[in-house]
């Protein structure tokens, strides 16, 4: 049957057919059965709506699933990507309320940090060889105090039209999120597939050995894909601290690492890496969302959010195992 | 036999020397840190992150990672409040817990063994799920109020409370299990390298279910080693003790490629960061993010240190691809 329909369909978007499904399946179920989901308003030129809100509330964790889906490429992976959220937040907030700087200023800052932030993991993965885990480990733990320190410990509110308008502002009747992640997907998309970046990232989470006799440099490669995140990060870490027009270092971008990867592993990214797909990464960050809205729309307890994620992230996730496809067609072979 | 100082030792040494420059320091800075009262302290309070930690090490050994422990330990300790609050007597009720624990340890490991699923992402998965179900059996701390529990509470051999005597004999048993059953040699091979752990016909899948297990059951208890120390029962107990687990290893000296450590570095490991935490208290003026800036600080000079053993010891040049950590 996946034969049939893999010859009906294109090849670039196949491996993108079961996150594809799950979504359909998700919002199929809320479009027949929740009250309320599928209406969309027009307000003052502004499109409003559940729909809308899953897009919104799922911009932070799509902006970062792009660098996270490099990373992860990479065969590597990054676990300080919430922590340099807070930071962003603490860094952007600091600057504009404290140091009195003009906004574009204090964003270009911000995001340079943030970039230098990434580097440093690059710096660990890349050059000193460690493990992902534990060289983005370190800025997990690290980055949070840092972040609290830069803050002194107190959330800092943000009074700023400017500054509320990145999370709270329209373009095109779209919420503003909306637009930058799509403006970041173009990017990376034209980073990536429009030159060989996508290729050498593949190479090196294949085979970096490998890659290295090919010609490709990992350092560089790994380098790229954690300063990337880095950017991303900040980025996502700029839209939360707006949208709650303050700087919150103990809750900012908290599990947020835990999400993304979920949502790059749910849009068909081996955690092994080797080969990447972006907009899958984007359709696994808005099936978390859209999960999570349902289960709130439902009236399910809030308790059970976590439970209920926890379980159709393993289904999806058993799913695309091909060693209990397998495991399971021998059985009935045998049987 | 010469003495040679095995490359496996190295960070093991390094961490002693670490613990006992930052026990001595402190003892000579603050007055009165010199005192059973603190050291028994540092095992009292760092029991349950402890006793997580060995659990750690078993499945960080066997080149796995378990994500899992801190929201364990949170639904562990409001369930069996929750169960004493309907009236069951506790000793039943910490033995359900500790079966909950190993099977739901054992779950993990059977998605791991049999779907080859990333431990990451199912250790992830169910993480959100022990802390959710946690939730759903309280929302609220529940307080634990049973004449039994505050005998056991109470109870101390000599100087040691009842927490710190189970961290000490579970951390005898992990010793005694990691260096001499077969069990503890099948982990380690697997760590090491798990194809050739196969073709040693050695039981690679059944050990990996039961390193997961036993990581689940190691949470278990820290979650009843919590209820001891609190005497009650919260959801939110544990968040990010995962976090500090891993680091407690890491910093005692395990390569989390897996193969290489020992249990009782963990336990150097464990009282490292407890003294930090100890100094920053003492300090007063410090605020607690410093621990996590020094945590992260330690963190990182052990984990360089290790590399440099390793790529020192010919494993790999430095940044080209090591065999042991290309596939997670």
């Amino acid at each position: 049957m996946s034969e049939r329909l893999s010859t009906l369909m294109p090849a670039r978007l196949r491996p993108l057919i079961w996150p594809l499904i799950a979504l359909a399946a998700l919002l199929l179920f809320n479009g027949l059965f929740t009250e309320g989901f599928a209406r969309i308003t027009i307000k003052d030129g502004h499109v409003y709506g559940s729909l809308v809100d899953i897009l919104k509330l799922s911009s932070r964790v799509m902006l970062v699933s792009l660098g996270m889906t490099l990373v992860i490429a990479t065969a590597g992976v990054d676990l300080s990507v919430g922590a340099v959220v807070a930071i962003a937040g603490s860094v952007a907030a600091k600057l504009i309320v404290q140091q009195q700087i003009g906004l574009p200023m204090a964003l270009a800052a911000t995001s340079g940090l943030c970039l230098v932030l990434g580097a440093w993991n690059g710096t660990l993965v890349g050059w000193l060889g460690v493990q992902p885990i534990v060289a983005t480990l370190i800025l997990m733990v690290a980055g949070r105090g840092i972040a609290q320190l830069l803050a002194g410990g107190q959330i800092i509110t943000v009074e700023s039209s400017g500054f509320s308008f990145i999370a709270g502002g329209h373009f095109l009747g779209l919420p503003f999120p909306v637009t930058m992640v799509a403006l970041m997907l173009l990017l990376t998309v034209a980073l990536t597939r429009g030159t060989a970046l996508g290729l050498f990232i593949e190479a090196v989470g294949n085979n970096e050995t490998a890659a290295l006799f090919a010609g490709v440099n990992p350092r560089a490669v790994k380098m790229f894909a954690y300063a990337f995140t880095g950017l991303c990060s900040g980025m996502a870490g700029i839209i939360e601290a707006s949208d709650i027009k303050a700087a919150d270092a103990n809750n900012a971008g908290l599990y947020l690492e835990l999400d993304v990867i979920l949502a790059v592993v749910i849009g068909g990214t081996p955690l092994n890496g080797g080969r990447f797909d972006l907009a899958g990464s984007l359709v696994g960050a808005l099936i978390i969302q859209t999960l999570t809205t349902t289960i709130k729309m439902r009236g399910v307890p809030v308790e059970y959010t976590l439970v209920v994620k926890a379980v159709v992230v393993l289904v999806i996730c058993l799913a695309q195992s091909p060693e209990l496809r397998k495991l399971l067609l021998q059985r009935r072979a045998s049987a | 036999m010469k003495f040679r100082l095995s490359r496996t030792r190295v960070p093991l040494l390094a961490t002693s020397a670490v613990f006992a420059l930052f026990y001595t320091g402190a003892c000579m800075r603050y007055d009165g840190f010199f005192s059973w009262t603190v050291f028994v302290n540092l095992l009292h309070d760092n029991a349950f992150l402890g006793l997580a930690a060995i659990g750690m090490t078993f499945v960080i050994l066997a080149g796995g990672i378990d994500l899992s422990v801190g929201a364990l330990v949170g639904f562990t300790s409001t369930f069996i409040a929750r169960l004493i609050a309907h009236q069951l007597h506790p000793l039943p009720a910490i033995l359900i817990a500790l079966v909950i624990g190993t099977g739901f340890g054992a779950g993990m490991g059977a998605l791991i063994r049999f779907a080859a699923l990333p431990p990451f992402l199912v250790t992830l998965a169910g993480m959100f799920f022990m802390r959710g179900l946690g939730f759903a059996v309280s929302l609220e701390t529940i307080p634990i109020k049973h004449p039994f529990y505050e005998a056991i509470s109470e109870f101390s051999l000599r100087v040691f409370p009842v927490t710190a005597l189970l961290f000490l004999v579970a951390l005898i048993a992990a010793v005694y299990v990691a260096h001499y059953t077969p069990f503890g040699r099948a982990v380690y091979a697997i760590g090491g390298n798990e194809q050739s752990a196969l073709l040693m016909a050695l039981p690679v899948g059944r050990a990996k279910v039961r390193v997961y297990a036993l990581s689940g059951f190691c949470s278990a208890l820290a979650g009843v080693t919590y209820t001891f120390y609190t005497s009650s029962g919260n959801a939110t107990a544990g968040t990010m003790l995962e976090l500090d687990a891993i680091a407690a290893v890491v910093i005692g000296g395990t390569l989390l490629s897996g193969g290489v450590g020992y249990v009782f570095g963990t336990l150097i490991g464990v009282l490292i960061l407890g003294v930090i935490q100890t100094i920053i208290t003492f300090e007063g003026t410090l605020s607690s993010w410093w621990t996590k800036i020094a945590i992260g600080l330690l963190l990182l000079g052990f984990i360089l240190l290790q590399r440099f053993l390793q790529s020192s010891a010919g494993r790999g040049g430095l940044g080209v691809a090591n065999p042991a950590m290309a596939r997670p």
